[in-house]
């Protein structure tokens, strides 16, 4: 051993100064900020109408947080915490834009993620595409929200309507002849979202099939009245175009009048829950409709193993909360498909980055998505989920049947 | 016809819901000569309350006296905590109050219910009988139990002297205190006895609309517009108000319907009932301010 001497001393440290900075210089490289992360977090945006006519949405920005407190439990995303800020919209679009901007100037988020509804993501849709900010995995299913070449900082999430509705339409005309069909919509863009993909769907030669088209408004008490007109129209296949509460009563009413078409009922409102439960199962035996996530109440899925994690982080994090709202099954797996794209972003979280990973996911299995469906995005396919399965509903479950329809484009 | 008839059947229906909640909102008008925006709100909170008793175990017709009765201590506690301090305030201040309850209500509603509709049984019978098949067991009950509410509180302020007293103390209040009626009692009862009715309201909406914090919220637009119609200062004009605006909303929806299909022409549908039916209740108003049944208050000055 050598005696320790002041030229060893020099010697020594600046070897091991000169290795640490060979070992520093290349990481040093890699990592990249911009707003919002930093080596030690990730602030991330989101805007949600806890209060207001929507507010039964809130669930779903209270279940993305508490997912990101269970990711930062365990550690956070490659060392770095999330910081999750999430302001109420009221569902209001002007507030919508005046909390949009305050998360990008004064909190300086990294990426807005999962604003919801149609309006509200209208409204800031121009200002995140002008500012460069990613406005990630939007909750609504507007088939609007995937064009990268006008918009390259927007991105859907879940199936967009005009594909579930034109997959609806293609199902009757294969396995209903002498359809006559009865449309039930709510008078806006989300009903007539559906109702052009529908149409679409059919054909210009087959749109006579469509005998009588119903409107109700989300003021109207009831959508009775609307029901017994679809009734007396003679039709033999009813499309139903609701939110859940309209749902279950256009449901009730038809068991009531003895109405007994051949029922297709839009994705929005597959929840036992929140719909068939409250409308009665026996009445709603049969119902058709397009799934593309696990209904967290069907015994079918008990011992599947992200519904086995999903009800274990709802004990842990979300006590009290409400099981049968599927804004916490939806909620919860729009949120891990976020944590994985800022895994794969790695020490690179830029916003251009962001944006890369999220459309170059493929085949990513997402919780609670259905066995088959599969996440895909590329630089020109910004529509995340775009495969469906058809179900009916059977006791009180869902029967899966035919392959997974997919309209996945490019 | 077939169609006409049932529609005719589910406007009645409706029209008991709006009637029920109009019921309410006059008593508070007859009681306080205030408009209670919080009404709905109010009636909605009750029926929350109403379908917890029924989940703790209690059946309907225990729940809903008990709940009428909690319903009535907390319009009197409303009115004492709360409006008394604004007795000589203006009629803004006392409108605001009003909007804030309603927000309070409703939020309060969410955060200890949730946002999930509930189904909330039907107190009759389901049977079936000739007719069933245009109006439910339970749309006629509605029907029926509003006529009985209309009874009791006509009889109430006709027949009573406590009725009377209510009256007078609304109507002027000044020579009513002169005449030692307790004034600041008979606003807190009536405020008690609106509650107990729209609880009853509430509970009989429920089953249809389904059990949620919004369900008033478009209801209380459909029972202003009976209780105006009719005469927001007469019980049986407001009931007959909300079943004249049920009514209405879908025959201009089944009309519209029909001129389509035989012409193919778009005047009015479904989307324009609620419009059609204000513009009624808006050439009622200009014609006989008071509305169909209202009698004309002449105020000396």
């Amino acid at each position: 051993m050598s005696k320790l001497t002041r030229r060893n001393l020099i010697t020594g440290t600046s070897v091991l100064a000169l290795a640490l900075a060979a070992a520093a210089t290349p990481s040093l490289a890699q990592k990249k900020y911009d707003d919002g992360a930093s080596d030690t977090e990730i602030k991330i945006g989101n805007i949600m109408p806890y209060s207001g006519n929507a507010s039964a949405y809130g669930a779903i920005g209270k279940t993305s947080e508490a997912v990101m407190k269970k990711i930062n439990d365990e550690g956070g995303i490659n060392g770095r915490k999330v910081n999750f800020i999430s302001y109420d919209d009221g569902y209001s679009p002007p507030k919508a834009v005046e909390m949009v901007r305050k998360l990008v100037e004064e909190d300086k988020v990294l990426l807005v993620f999962n604003p919801l509804g149609t309006p509200s993501n209208t409204a800031i849709q121009k200002y995140l595409n002008t500012k460069k900010v990613p406005q990630l995995f939007v909750a609504t299913g507007a088939s609007k929200w995937g064009k990268p070449k006008e918009f390259p900082w927007t991105m859907g999430w879940q199936p967009d309507y005009a594909t579930e509705g034109s997959i609806y339409a293609k199902h009757i005309l294969a396995n209903h002849k002498d359809a006559k069909i009865g449309v039930l919509m709510q008078n806006d863009d989300y009903g007539k979202d559906y109702f052009n993909g529908f149409k679409e769907g059919l054909g210009k030669e087959n749109e006579k099939l469509i005998v009588q088209v119903s409107t109700y408004e989300v003021t109207d008490p009831t959508v009775d009245s609307q029901m017994i007109q679809l009734k007396n129209s003679g039709a033999n296949v009813f499309f139903n175009i609701t939110t859940p509460k309209f749902a279950a009563q256009a449901i009730k009413k038809a068991a009531e009048i003895d109405w007994k078409p051949v029922h297709y009922l839009n994705n929005v409102s597959s929840s036992f829950g929140a719909v068939f439960k409250p409308a009665g199962i026996e009445a709603s035996q049969g119902i058709l409709l397009a799934l593309y996530r696990k209904d967290a109440s069907d015994p079918q899925w008990a011992n599947s193993p992200d519904i086995v994690a999903w009800k274990a982080f709802m004990a842990k994090y979300m006590p009290g909360a409400d099981i049968r709202d599927d804004g916490h099954n939806y909620g919860f797996s729009v949120a891990n498909t976020l944590v994985e794209v800022l895994k794969r972003c790695g020490d690179n979280l830029t916003r251009e980055n962001v944006m890369k990973q999220a459309a170059s996911l493929q085949g990513f299995e997402a919780p609670m998505l259905l066995p088959g469906i599969k996440i895909n995005t590329s630089p020109t396919d910004f529509y995340p989920i775009q495969s469906v399965q058809l179900g009916r509903v059977k006791g009180e479950s869902f029967e899966l049947f035919g392959q997974i329809l997919s309209n996945e484009s490019k | 016809m077939e169609q006409l008839i049932q529609q005719v059947a589910s406007g009645l229906a409706n029209g008991a819901i709006y009637a029920c909640l109009a019921l309410a909102l006059v008593m508070i008008f007859v009681s306080t000569d205030h408009i209670n925006f919080a009404q709905g709100e109010l009636a909605m909170f009750s029926a929350f309350l109403c379908w917890q008793f029924m989940d703790w175990g209690l059946t309907f017709w225990l729940a809903l006296p008990v709940v009428a009765f909690i319903s009535f201590l907390v319009g009197v506690s409303v009115e004492r905590v709360i409006l008394r301090p604004l007795h000589n305030a203006p009629v803004l201040s006392i409108v605001v109050v009003f909007i804030g309850l309603l927000a309070i209500f409703h939020s309060m509603a969410g955060s200890i219910w949730g946002h999930t509709i509930k189904q909330f049984p039907s107190p009759f019978p389901n049977v079936h009988f000739a007719g069933s098949g245009y109006i439910g067991p339970h749309q006629i009950g509605m029907v029926v139990v509003t006529l009985l509410l209309l009874l009791a509180l006509f009889a109430f302020f006709r027949y009573t002297p406590i009725g009377l007293a209510m009256r007078a103390a609304a109507q002027n209040p000044v020579s009513a205190r002169l005449v030692g009626i307790r004034v600041d009692m008979m606003l807190a009862l009536g405020w008690g006895l609106a509650a107990a009715v729209g609880a009853v309201a509430g509970a009989l909406v429920a089953p249809v609309v389904f059990l949620e914090p919004n369900m008033m919220a478009s209801i209380l637009l459909y029972g202003f517009a009976g209780a105006l119609v009719g005469g927001i200062s007469s019980p049986g004009g407001a009931v007959a108000g909300g079943f004249i605006v049920g009514i209405l909303e879908n025959l201009v929806a089944y009309f519209g319907n029909l001129l389509e299909k035989s012409t193919g022409i778009y005047v009015v549908g479904n989307g324009e009932k609620l419009m059609v039916a204000l513009i009624i209740v808006i050439t009622v108003l200009t014609l006989k301010p008071s509305g169909l049944f209202g009698h004309v208050t002449v105020k000396r000055v």
